[in-house]
């Protein structure tokens, strides 16, 4: 029996090291075990009479309230985490609600990005679960006067089988409320094989409020005497308004007023841009007045800012010696031996994450304290970016949250939210600000541009000798520190300096570049690019020596093993989680190989002739993803994909038909992003605006087909939000190589004459 | 003036006639399940059915649909149980779920047409709504589903 079990010493431990995506301290998820005296804003779990944790209340007439405090964006995670603390509880998944928690720090961290939700909260859940179990059998065992070790508990019942009674979950809560909550050492887990619930396929809470409308999304709050906003931000990071003409947009029947907001002061990090906002007594009011409007700005440094140049700076730098951030053997005297070399150069441009609801935020200012109701990925964020625009206490910041339309990293920047406080107290009422589509594509926190250089050495087989690998981008630091030229490590461990290929002499170095835009988390990161760029080269190689891919990706693994970075130089952050529980094991990387290579049949069918198949296998956020693309040509220079396959090994699954649905959409992004997925600027200005010209995947040329398989696991659970699309940017790229024999190495593939 | 009917229900409108239905149903009517998206008529988000057809509501003002009769994804059925939505529920499409209901809109107004949609007809009705979860494995085997259920 495998019983994933760990202890909680070892689950806080995890939660002290350095979260890859946390610049503040990581706050630790203690209160899942201790009441706090002051909760922000009470939940039905906390005002249920039998509460043994912050995740989860039980009232007398069975009712169980479970509190998700991670935000829902379609990863399934308001569901998913729920049914842990239920399978845990034993309860029966019709007489759960789940809540939403607001923003508050008794809940443990809630920045919902990095895939880790499960991977960091699944004990927690199952603590909750348990507590309120144990409880419950202890009342039910004094009642009857049995042990507590002869009841059993089964869907919503607490059962003594010897004697055949039974008592349901709320008649036992009165008595079961007056115990004392269980140590956390104390608790006992079920066996994997007593789960009913976690591995199981569960519709997502919100699927039939989703498919009537009912869903409530930011855009859908409505406050009383709210009014509306949209912002007239300056099209050049750091600008300011030098002349602002409101006359034509106050004529607009409904426009009330204009309001002049501050430029950020640098560093930008979640602040509201600034700019000019009108405020009207609809949304549509807001928009007429706001195209009347006419502003002239001060442009500032940013404003000589040309994406074309800039990378051609990229790719100039790129090519130079690099700062070295792994060093493994001696990758200069093996290129000193003189054998044969291959080296590439990749790029790939700046992109948008173009949410289906754009940024929106309702504030509610009133007696020195602002409530929010806000699509965010981290409403913690959000207290912390309105209590620094307003300058109140935290805890004088209530930020609830609504469903996300989208998020993938864009909403765990809460500018938007922001903005909606500080117009809210300038103006004495609620406000609710909307976002454009434009306002999103053009003023979004960028998945930054990339160049990426590969060199390689390699032996009479073709297998490389030495690797050295570099990248240059505008770094995600450079939205914490204004012109920080250099990334912050975590955005190095992010497929750079985790190339887990066996390799003899292995160097990783990265260059400098400015930042002219905000940058910042796009789902999966900087794998994007370092991955593209890595398994696209591995792939150069297999087929410069004539070798099948697959089976050369193997060869470079060699049979698999832990990797050991620290005696590589490198200081690995490893996605917030720590290394001897969640280490890069390669093994598990053949393994999905593998069994990606036996699903699509590789080696079966015939390459060639406009058809072709790609693979590639990568891990991140510690879960390890292999893909394979089919595409197809059309003969005109387009290509369709009929089928892809992903095969996912992130440990416990706990709901498999959420673990596809990520996968499956994984691989539509990475498909969209690839073929046209582009932003640019002239003058500092994003050239893009909307979906006709910032293209994403469409029905018809998403892949047709995305199969998606589990390798069966008892490890501990790992993120799925994001891992699966790195590997298939690549896959992608090596399989129109197989179809056309033409490499791509420039992203997107719309700019490549494929015929 | 403005005289329309939504959901069945008799409407009139009597301010900004150039505003975009989509604006008047969610800030006025309060029938939020029509969603903004891009307010161009690229997403798809707000469609809605005008006379049984399905339109972007963000590029109908409100002068265009004077007597005319407009069904939101609340009318689609009282109860959620039109064939479109149990297919969607059965298949677990929506991931965020926002664009889900113009997704369901422009689905059932393809089958009130095409009973039995192939493949291509699909890929050319539901070509103007994007999904950015990238859900169309699930859209499109949804929307066989209500095809089966209906024939």
């Amino acid at each position: 029996m495998n019983v994933i079990n760990v202890s909680r010493r070892q689950f806080l431990g995890g939660m002290f090291t350095t979260g890859a995506f946390v610049l503040a301290s990581r706050v630790l998820p203690e209160s899942a075990w201790a009441q706090t005296p002051t909760p922000l804003f009470k939940t039905k779990a906390d005002l249920a009479s039998l509460n043994p944790s912050v995740y989860l209340g039980i009232e007398p007439d069975g009712t169980v309230f479970i509190v998700t405090h991670r935000s829902e964006m379609g990863t399934g995670i308001r569901t998913t985490l729920p049914m842990v603390a239920a399978d845990e509880l034993d309860a029966d998944w019709s007489r759960c609600r789940i809540e939403q928690g607001v923003g508050d720090a008794r809940y443990g961290d809630q920045n919902t990005d990095g895939s880790r939700s499960v991977r960091d909260f699944y004990e927690a859940f199952r603590s909750a679960g348990a507590s309120a179990r144990t409880m419950l059998v202890s009342a039910a065992a004094a009642q009857w006067n049995v042990p507590a070790a002869q009841c059993v508990v089964r869907n919503h019942e607490v059962i003594h089988e010897a004697s055949n009674r039974r008592l349901g979950f709320g008649a036992l809560v009165p008595a079961a409320a007056k115990l004392p909550v269980p140590k956390p050492g104390d608790l006992q887990f079920k066996p994997k094989s007593a789960f009913r619930m976690i591995g199981k396929d569960t519709s997502t809470y919100d699927q039939k409020d989703i498919v009537t409308g009912k869903a409530q999304f930011g855009l859908d709050v409505f406050r009383d005497g709210m009014v509306y906003a949209t912002v007239e931000h300056p099209p050049v990071l750091g600008g300011t308004p030098k002349s602002v003409d409101d006359k034509a947009a106050l004529a607009v029947k409904g426009v009330q007023q204009t309001v002049a907001l501050d430029t950020f002061k640098p560093p930008h990090l979640f602040q509201p841009l600034g700019g000019v906002a009108v405020i009207a007594d609809s949304t549509w009011a807001a928009i007429k007045g706001r195209r009347a409007l006419k502003v002239e700005w001060n442009d500032g440094a940013h404003g000589t800012f040309e994406s074309e140049a800039h990378k051609q700076q990229m790719l100039a730098t790129v090519k130079q010696t690099g700062k070295v951030y792994r060093n493994h053997g001696n990758v200069d005297a093996e290129f000193a031996k003189g054998g044969k070399v291959i080296e590439a150069v990749y790029h790939t441009p700046m992109a948008a994450h173009a949410s289906m609801e754009p940024p929106a935020a309702v504030a509610e200012f009133a007696n020195g304290k602002a409530t929010i109701w806000a699509p965010t990925q981290n409403p913690q964020a959000v207290q912390d970016s309105v209590s620094a625009a307003l300058g109140i206490k935290k805890e004088d910041v209530v930020c609830h949250v609504t469903l996300l339309g989208g998020g993938f990293g864009r909403k765990s920047k809460p500018d938007y939210a922001a903005e909606a406080a500080v117009l809210s107290r300038k103006l004495g009422k609620p406000v609710k600000v909307i976002w454009t589509r434009e306002d999103d594509i053009r003023f979004d926190y960028y998945h930054t541009t990339a160049a990426v250089y590969h060199k390689a050495s390699v032996d009479g087989r073709g297998k490389p000798t030495a690797w050295l690998h570099r990248s240059v981008f505008p770094p995600i630091a450079s939205t914490f520190a204004p012109g920080a030229r250099e990334p912050l490590s975590f955005e190095l461990d992010l497929g750079l300096t985790d190339l887990p290929y066996d390799i003899a002499n292995i160097r990783a170095e990265n260059g400098p570049a400015d930042a002219h835009v905000r940058i910042g988390w796009f789902r999966a990161v900087s794998n994007n690019f370092h991955a593209f760029a890595a398994h696209s080269f591995a792939d150069e190689m297999a087929r410069a020596a004539g070798r099948d891919p697959l089976e050369f990706l193997l060869d470079m693994m060699g049979p698999g093993k832990v990797l050991d970075l620290k005696a590589q130089g490198v200081n690995y952050s490893n996605y917030g989680a720590p290394y001897d529980k969640y280490p890069i094991d390669t093994r598990r990387l053949r393994r999905v190989l593998e069994i990606a290579g036996e699903k699509a049949g590789w080696g079966k069918s015939k390459s060639g002739n406009g058809r072709g198949m790609g693979i590639s296998a990568h891990r991140s956020f510690n879960t390890y993803v292999a893909s394979v693309v089919e595409v197809e040509m059309d003969g005109r220079g387009q290509f369709k994909v009929p089928r892809i396959h992903q095969v996912v090994d992130a440990g416990v699954i706990v709901n498999p038909d959420r673990v596809r649905s990520q996968m499956e959409g994984a691989a539509v992004m990475a498909v969209g992003l690839a073929r046209t997925g582009e932003i640019t600027a002239k003058a500092g200005r994003i050239t893009q605006s909307n979906f006709h010209d910032f293209q994403v995947a469409r029905m018809s040329d998403a892949p047709y087909q995305v199969d998606v398989h589990f390798v069966d696991s008892d490890a501990l659970p790992t993120g799925v939000g994001e891992p699966g699309l790195p590997p298939v940017l690549s896959a992608l790229g090596n399989a129109i190589f197989a179809a056309t024999g033409k490499r791509v190495r420039e992203l997107p593939i719309s700019k490549m004459k494929l015929t | 003036m403005v005289n329309l009917t939504v959901n069945g229900t008799a409407r009139m409108f009597d301010g900004d006639e150039d505003m975009p239905l989509l604006w008047y149903l969610r800030d006025d009517l309060r029938l939020t399940g029509t969603r903004f998206g891009c307010g161009a008529g690229l997403c798809g988000a707000c469609t809605v059915h005008l006379d049984g057809t399905a339109v972007r509501a963000c590029q109908t003002p409100l002068k265009a649909v004077n007597n005319k009769k407009v069904v939101t994804i609340e009318g689609l059925s009282p109860t959620g149980t039109h064939p479109v939505q149990a297919a969607w529920e059965k298949h677990n499409v929506a991931q965020c779920g926002y664009c889900q209901t113009g997704q369901i809109m422009q689905a059932a107004s393809l089958l009130s047409r095409t009973p039995n949609p192939s493949d291509a007809d699909i890929d050319r009705a539901m070509q103007g709504n994007i999904c950015r979860c990238g859900t169309y494995q699930r859209i499109r085997a949804a929307i066989k589903t209500a095809a089966g259920r209906r024939a």
